[in-house]
Formats: structure tokens, C-alpha cells, sequence
């Protein structure tokens, strides 16, 4: 378990990932970056799916990126980094690479990764490359001006779900990506927030020891694309975690465990209030989308409980197999 | 498979392809199955499967993401080849495009196919024009012993320095993939050693950290485009090298083009593929007659060739140009790229012929020779079409 | 951007190499206000570093050493995340040392 230290002293080795990138001021998603790239201690080789990390990161002839680093198209990242993967092993195979083991990490936005980037991770999941997969989850497809996406919570305004007269914003509640990843049946897949830089941090370290697929969901805050003051970014996400809305919990093997259990948990009033994207819920009008999206995060929060307590047998042996 | 003393066996296109493939000993294959270049992934699978070749063989969830894959791989510092046709070539397309634009030197064999709609298994070049404007190399084979030949040349072709490009090898889908003919193969070692190793400039999982696949404004992607249609025009001179290193190695020469039978023939046909089987019979029955008839077949699509198809057709007064693909709107890709480029005096007639697999006969291409002494007519005649004139009934 | 400049750094498939060119220096993207710190509040946690989103947060083995100024876009989230509120944001104006430290008045403090 890494100390914030002890991350530091790891970018101060390898800076894997630098400024002067056009990044929105505030933006959650460097913060992801950072935290998983330095808690990976060898050398690592990062793959991104087009969207705002990738756009902003390396405007021509400037780069961020202080590890290899490539970009191909926005629907193809897992299956660029099962190529990837696949000549790391044909090489170290046949003895052309050095021996030590470099890790893949993909980067991806919930755009590249819940709709035109799901089948591309599906197979990339099925057929068990050793990759970690990061996609960082802003909820819309945010470089392209904030439009719906699978990951949109319900009752969000975007632009292509907007409030109007007629319009209430998305009329869906959001996929449910980690159980599709979970149902690959892969060794590890969890859920995190930047506010919790720890509980990441520790989710990196056990997912890259996987011989096999790794999925990290991280909640990533969006200034303009929730409408949220810049300043108030590393707030939002934990007001997020902490009002249920985003829970953090780790699936390994397929057994679940909440890794954070808030102990004076916030009313999700709170965290939606600090959001214009949400600001039409205010008022008599909108009790009704209030009580469902109340509804929706207290039902999945009470399935993590249930699937906790069921899993709490199996994580108990195991921890004592290996005392 | 038959096998003789000579190293000849008796195989399909699509057998030939994977035995290059195995000899080849690429790093890594993805392949996802599409009619007809099945044949080619199958077999080369069971050539892994049984211990033949050591190859990283990935069984990704569709075209788009083999190509994918393969630029990932290819990138990182593996020999990648992969195959595809028809849809699938059109699924991976803005793949091809992008490998072509990130410099991977991938090689892919084509089962030349029709695009649907209607859909169609059979050959046609439809699919291979859909990527003409991709920045890949494109050659096509007439047969199955062209078609390891070139996919034996291709990996030098694609990972030549001053290219760095995608190859696409196409044979037309059935006539040559699924058609067994007597195939003379190389031994393995040497092979390899024609190959040689795999070297890229910037390996991602090499020792120097590099960003590949940037974000480029107006400032900036002219001239990487222009750098990138550079080293494709730099292909032609590198295929016409390989092709004379794999002639005096092995005794077959390969060249961007082959003229058959055109010292003085004052009449011509250009065409893609396997007709140009069919077409060198009846060149020699006209020329039993004392007719004066040529053909020239063009290997080297992409980058196209001017100067050495123009020199093919020097003397020559009046000139059929065979498309296996059309052009909706304008007329066909070969006829078009041909005219653009040609500054000599023959006259050129465009022909459509063969789209979804349908067959050309010996009296088909004798009536265009027959036509080439006649008149020209205007925009495209259709060749095979059913009710177009005297040949045409159903 | 000058053609000898573009021609320098132009390899196959636009391929860069970090350094290549000098960072972009961001910095300019502020609009007033710039962090400051009270060294005296400051308990080295780093929670400014992992937060900032520019990497504009100087630290050296694990000790805080004040801010890149050419980097900070002035998002303010440092000064929200640091739980000793040693950081603060001033007007842009305002004259600080070289890690960040309000100067008094009429003086320059020790680095």
C-alpha cells in the first residue's frame, strides 16, 4: 500500500505524465492518470481511446506522456492493447525483449468504453490478456461538447439530452458496466474514486499482480460537463463516494467486498445539488425523477451490501491461506 | 497434398497464402473468418495448433479489431500479418488508414470479394477499391503461386525504411482462394532468411518512450500526410527492388506489371487478377490467327504504377481497360487511375466485368478484342452483363 | 509552426518524443488568482501534488517545494484539498518567493 510519498518519489523516478497538456483547469481525469501510473512500478506501456485525455494530452508535436503511448482510433483500445499485449508475449517468447514485465494499461472514457468502445473490451476480456483497463468515467462524452452517453445518470442534462420544455433530461438510468465486465469472469474488476486516492491506488497494485484482465471504473469530476466550479472537483468526488452515489468496491474472482463504507453517509440531495446538470431537479416539480434516482442508488448500494456479505466467507479464507 | 522432389505442392490460394504465413514465422496474427479468405486462417491456425509455427495467434471479436490489434502489435515491435475480405475489409477500413497514417508495416492478405449489397461471397475487386485511397501498398495476384510469391516479398516491401507501410495482397475470392493449382514453395530457411528480422524505428516496447498517434492540428497534418503519401510513392521503386531480389534468388520475377505476348501487338487489355489467366489463352489463339493482341496484367495497384504501365502500352493504338470493380457515378477505379496518369497516344475504352463472381469466358474477352478494332463506344460497356447485345442471354 | 521547427521533430507517422518540444506553458490560462502557501501551516501531505491537475505542484522526495507557475491554470483545487489550509489563492499580482511564499511587506523571507 502505497504512500502518497511513495508515489511521489515514483514520478519523481518516472514522470509518466506531465503538464502543459489543455486539460479543462480542475479536470479529474489527470489525477486518475497519476495515481495509477505511479503505482506501477516497472515500465509500463499506455494506450488511449480517443476522447479528452487523448486530445488534450498530445496537441502535436507536444506530449504528456512520459511512457510509450499510443493512440489509434476511439472504439479500439482494448483491442489495440490485446495487439500490444499479444507482441509482448510473442517477443519475450521468442527472446527479444529484456525479461522484465512491463504492464499494459488502457485509458479510456466512458464513451470509448460503455458504448462504441464496449465490444472491442469484451473481446479484449474474453480472450484474458494481462492489461489493465482505466476508464475514466465523466458520465458524457465530454471532448465533444458533453453528450449522452451509456454512462449518463439518469435525469442528467446533456446535450443531446437536454432540458427543455419537453425534454427532462436522460430519460435512462446508466448501464451497469462492471457487471458486464464482472460476467467475463475476469480476475479483477473495481470501482474508484479520486477522492479516495488510497483505495485506487491499492486497486492498481492488485490489479496489475492478475494474470489476466483488469477493469478499473473511476469516477472522474467535469467542470463544465456537470457544471460544477473547477475548485470544488476534489469535493464533488467525494461527495459522490460518500453520499452512496459511487460506491467503491473491488469484484475478484467474481466475489464482491465494498472497499468504503461511509461513515456519515451524505444525502444524495447534496451531491446532485452541486451540479447544473441536475439543477432541474430542484423544485416540487421534480420530486418524482428525485425519489427514482434515490431509488436506483440505494437499490445498488444495498446489492453491494448483500453480494458483501456474501462474498465475506470467501475473502476470509483466503486471507487466512495466505497468513 | 501432393508433394514431388521439386518443393511443388498441389494447393489452394488461400493453402498457399498460409504456408507463406508459416514460413514467414510472423510474431503475431489476429483473424477473424470471412468467406473466402477462410481457408487461409484456418489452415494457418492448424498449422499453430500443431506445433508448425510459434505465432501469437489472436481470435479477436471482429474485423475492426483485428486490424486494431494488428497496429497495436505491429507497433510494439511484432511482425504482424492478418487476412480479411469483402465486409470485413470494409469494417476495418478507417483501421487500414490509420495503420497506413501511424506507419505500421502490417501484411494482409485479401480473398478479393464483392461488397454487399446484395451480399455475395464470390470475387470481384470492390473491396480492395474500397481502400485504394488508404495509404496502404496494394498488390493483387493473378494465382496461387503469385499469391505466396508476393505474400513471401511483402514484409520486406512493408518494413522497408523508406515505407513503413501496410501491404494488402489480394487473390481473387474462389477462382484463387479455393482453387487448388500445382504451387512450387520455398524451403523455410529461406524464407526466413529473405525475410529477415523485424525493425521499426520506435518500438513501443522498445527502450525510448515515444507518443505514437497524436492529436494533429492544420499546422501540423498536412505535412505528416504528405510524408505519408511520400513513402507510399517510394514503394513503387522498393516493390521493383524486392521483386529482382526475389527473381534472383528464386527465379521468379514479379514486377509492378507483365506484359504478355505485347512486343507489337497494336491491340490490349489491362486487367487486375485471375482472369488474366483466361485472357493469356485466347491472347494465344488471336495470335495463332497472326492478330496482333496483347495483355498486360497489373500487379502494383497502390502505389499505381504510370510510367511502367505506360511503357507496357508504348506502340500499342487502341487499349481495353477491365475493371472488377465499379466506380458508381464515374467510371471504374483501374480505367480512371490509368487515364489520370497517361500522357501516350492509344485510345482507352473502359469495361466493367465480373462483379459478384460472375464468370468471364474465353469469348468474352475475344469480343473485346474483336471491339477494340471497332469503333469505340462511350462510357462503360458492361462485359458478361445478361442482355447486353449478342452475348448476353440468359 | 515554422517549417524547419515542424521538419525537426517530423518522423514516420508524426511519432514525438517527450521533450521533443518544451511544454506548452499553461500558466497563462489564469484569470486573476494564483496559489500561495504559508509554510509555517505546511505539513508536506501531498495532497495538493495528487490533486493539481496540471502537475504544477513542486515536490522533491516527498517534501513540498512551492508551485510551476508556467503550468498552474489556477483551478483552486489545491487550496480546497489542503487540509491545514496553508494554501491560499492570492491576487496575481501578488509578489511571492520562489516556492510560493507571500513576500512580507518591505523584505524578502528565507527560501
Amino acid at each position: 500500500m502505497a504512500s502518497l510519498k511513495q508515489l511521489a518519489l515514483q514520478e519523481e523516478k518516472r514522470p509518466a505524465f506531465t503538464g502543459g497538456h489543455s486539460l479543462c483547469a480542475g479536470c479529474g481525469i489527470p489525477t486518475i492518470v497519476r495515481t495509477v501510473l505511479d503505482s506501477i512500478p516497472g515500465p509500463v506501456v499506455a494506450v488511449s481511446a480517443t476522447g479528452c485525455l487523448e486530445v488534450a494530452t498530445t496537441r502535436f508535436p507536444f506530449t504528456a506522456w512520459g511512457v510509450p503511448w499510443l493512440h489509434v482510433a476511439f472504439e479500439n483500445a482494448a483491442a489495440v492493447a490485446s495487439g500490444v499485449e499479444a507482441a509482448y508475449r510473442s517477443m519475450t517468447h521468442r527472446g527479444k525483449l529484456s525479461g522484465e514485465k512491463v504492464t499494459i494499461v488502457v485509458f479510456a472514457g466512458d464513451g470509448g468504453t460503455y458504448d462504441i468502445g464496449l465490444q472491442a473490451l469484451s473481446g479484449a476480456l474474453e480472450r484474458g490478456h494481462r492489461f489493465l483497463y482505466v476508464c475514466y468515467d465523466n458520465e458524457a462524452y465530454m471532448n465533444t461538447g458533453i453528450q449522452r452517453s451509456g454512462a449518463t445518470p439518469f435525469a442528467a442534462s446533456t446535450t443531446t439530452s437536454p432540458v427543455g420544455s419537453v425534454g427532462r433530461g436522460k430519460a435512462e438510468v446508466r448501464k451497469d458496466l462492471t457487471a458486464i465486465v464482472v460476467a467475463h469472469h475476469i480476475p479483477y474488476a473495481a470501482q474508484a474514486s479520486t477522492s479516495h486516492w488510497q483505495d485506487l491506488s491499492v486497486k492498481v497494485e492488485r490489479a496489475v499482480r492478475q494474470d489476466g484482465p483488469s477493469f478499473l471504473n473511476v469516477l472522474s469530476t467535469c467542470p463544465p460537463g456537470w457544471g460544477h466550479d473547477a475548485r470544488d472537483g476534489a469535493r464533488l468526488a467525494r461527495l459522490a463516494v460518500e453520499s452512496r452515489y459511487w460506491p467503491l468496491f473491488e469484484v475478484v474472482d467474481g466475489h464482491y467486498r465494498l472497499t468504503h463504507y461511509p461513515a456519515h453517509p451524505m444525502a444524495l440531495l447534496e451531491w446532485l445539488e452541486m451540479q447544473k446538470r441536475f439543477a432541474h431537479l430542484r423544485g416540487i416539480q421534480s420530486v418524482d425523477l428525485e425519489a427514482m434516482i434515490e431509488r436506483e442508488i440505494m437499490g445498488q448500494w444495498q446489492d453491494l451490501e448483500r453480494r458483501t456479505a456474501e462474498s465475506k466467507a470467501w475473502f476470509e479464507e483466503r486471507e487466512s491461506e495466505s497468513a | 497434398m501432393a508433394r514431388t522432389s521439386l518443393g511443388v505442392e498441389v494447393l489452394t490460394g488461400g493453402e498457399a497464402t498460409a504456408h507463406a504465413m508459416r514460413q514467414i514465422r510472423p510474431d503475431v496474427v489476429p483473424v477473424y473468418p470471412i468467406t473466402p479468405q477462410t481457408p487461409i486462417i484456418q489452415t494457418f491456425s492448424r498449422f499453430v495448433a500443431d506445433g508448425k509455427v510459434d505465432t501469437v495467434l489472436l481470435q479477436v471479436e471482429s474485423e475492426h479489431s483485428a486490424m486494431s490489434a494488428a497496429v497495436g502489435a505491429a507497433l510494439a515491435g511484432a511482425r504482424t500479418m492478418t487476412a480479411t475480405a469483402s465486409q470485413g475489409l470494409a469494417l476495418m477500413v478507417e483501421v487500414i488508414y490509420i495503420a497506413a497514417g501511424l506507419r505500421a508495416p502490417i501484411v494482409m492478405a485479401v480473398g478479393n470479394r464483392a461488397l454487399s449489397a446484395p451480399i455475395n461471397i464470390h470475387g470481384d475487386h470492390s473491396d480492395g477499391m474500397l481502400a485504394r485511397d488508404s495509404g496502404a501498398v496494394q498488390i493483387y495476384a493473378e494465382d496461387a503461386q503469385e499469391a505466396y510469391d508476393l505474400m513471401v516479398m511483402a514484409p520486406r516491401i512493408a518494413e522497408h525504411p523508406a515505407v513503413l507501410l501496410p501491404v494488402l495482397v489480394g487473390q481473387d475470392g474462389f477462382s484463387v482462394t479455393h482453387s487448388a493449382e500445382n504451387v512450387t514453395l520455398l524451403r523455410d530457411e529461406e524464407v526466413q532468411d529473405f525475410v529477415g528480422p523485424y525493425e521499426i524505428p520506435y518500438p513501443l516496447l522498445g527502450s525510448r518512450p515515444s507518443s505514437q498517434g497524436l492529436f494533429a492540428m492544420p499546422d501540423a497534418y498536412f505535412e505528416i500526410r504528405v510524408r505519408q503519401i511520400q513513402a507510399l510513392e517510394a514503394a513503387e521503386q522498393v516493390f521493383a527492388d524486392i521483386g529482382r531480389a526475389y527473381a534472383l534468388r528464386f527465379g521468379r520475377h514479379l514486377g509492378a506489371v507483365e506484359s504478355y505476348r505485347m512486343d507489337d501487338a497494336q491491340r490490349a487489355i489491362v486487367l487486375i487478377g485471375s482472369t488474366a489467366g483466361t485472357a493469356k489463352d485466347v491472347v494465344d489463339d488471336l495470335r495463332d490467327r497472326g492478330e496482333k493482341v496483347g495483355l498486360v496484367v497489373l500487379r502494383l495497384f497502390r502505389p499505381f504504377p504510370h510510367q511502367a504501365l505506360a511503357d507496357a502500352l508504348a506502340g500499342v493504338e487502341r487499349v481495353a481497360v477491365l475493371d472488377r470493380a465499379a466506380a458508381p457515378g464515374t467510371f471504374p477505379p483501374l480505367f480512371a487511375d490509368i487515364r489520370a496518369g497517361y500522357a501516350g497516344t492509344a485510345e482507352m475504352r473502359s469495361y466493367v466485368y465480373g462483379l459478384g463472381g460472375r464468370d468471364t469466358q474465353p469469348q468474352d474477352i475475344a469480343r473485346v478484342y474483336a471491339e477494340l478494332s471497332g469503333p469505340a463506344h462511350a462510357g462503360i460497356r458492361y462485359l458478361g452483363l445478361l442482355g447486353e447485345d449478342q452475348h448476353g442471354e440468359s | 509552426m515554422a517549417s524547419e521547427r515542424l521538419n525537426a521533430i517530423l518522423r514516420p507517422g508524426g511519432v514525438v518524443l517527450p521533450g521533443d518540444v518544451a511544454r506548452p506553458r499553461t500558466g497563462g490560462w489564469r484569470t486573476g488568482v494564483k496559489p500561495s502557501v504559508d509554510f509555517s501551516l505546511c505539513v508536506d501531505c501531498l495532497l495538493c501534488w495528487i490533486h493539481c491537475p496540471d502537475t504544477a505542484v513542486q515536490q522533491e522526495h516527498g517534501v513540498f517545494q512551492g508551485f510551476d507557475y508556467d503550468l498552474c491554470k489556477g483551478c483552486e483545487v489545491c487550496s480546497e484539498v489542503c487540509p491545514t489550509n496553508a494554501i491560499q489563492m492570492v491576487a496575481e499580482a501578488t509578489p511571492l518567493d520562489a516556492r510560493g511564499a507571500v513576500l512580507p511587506e518591505g523584505g524578502r523571507r528565507d527560501g
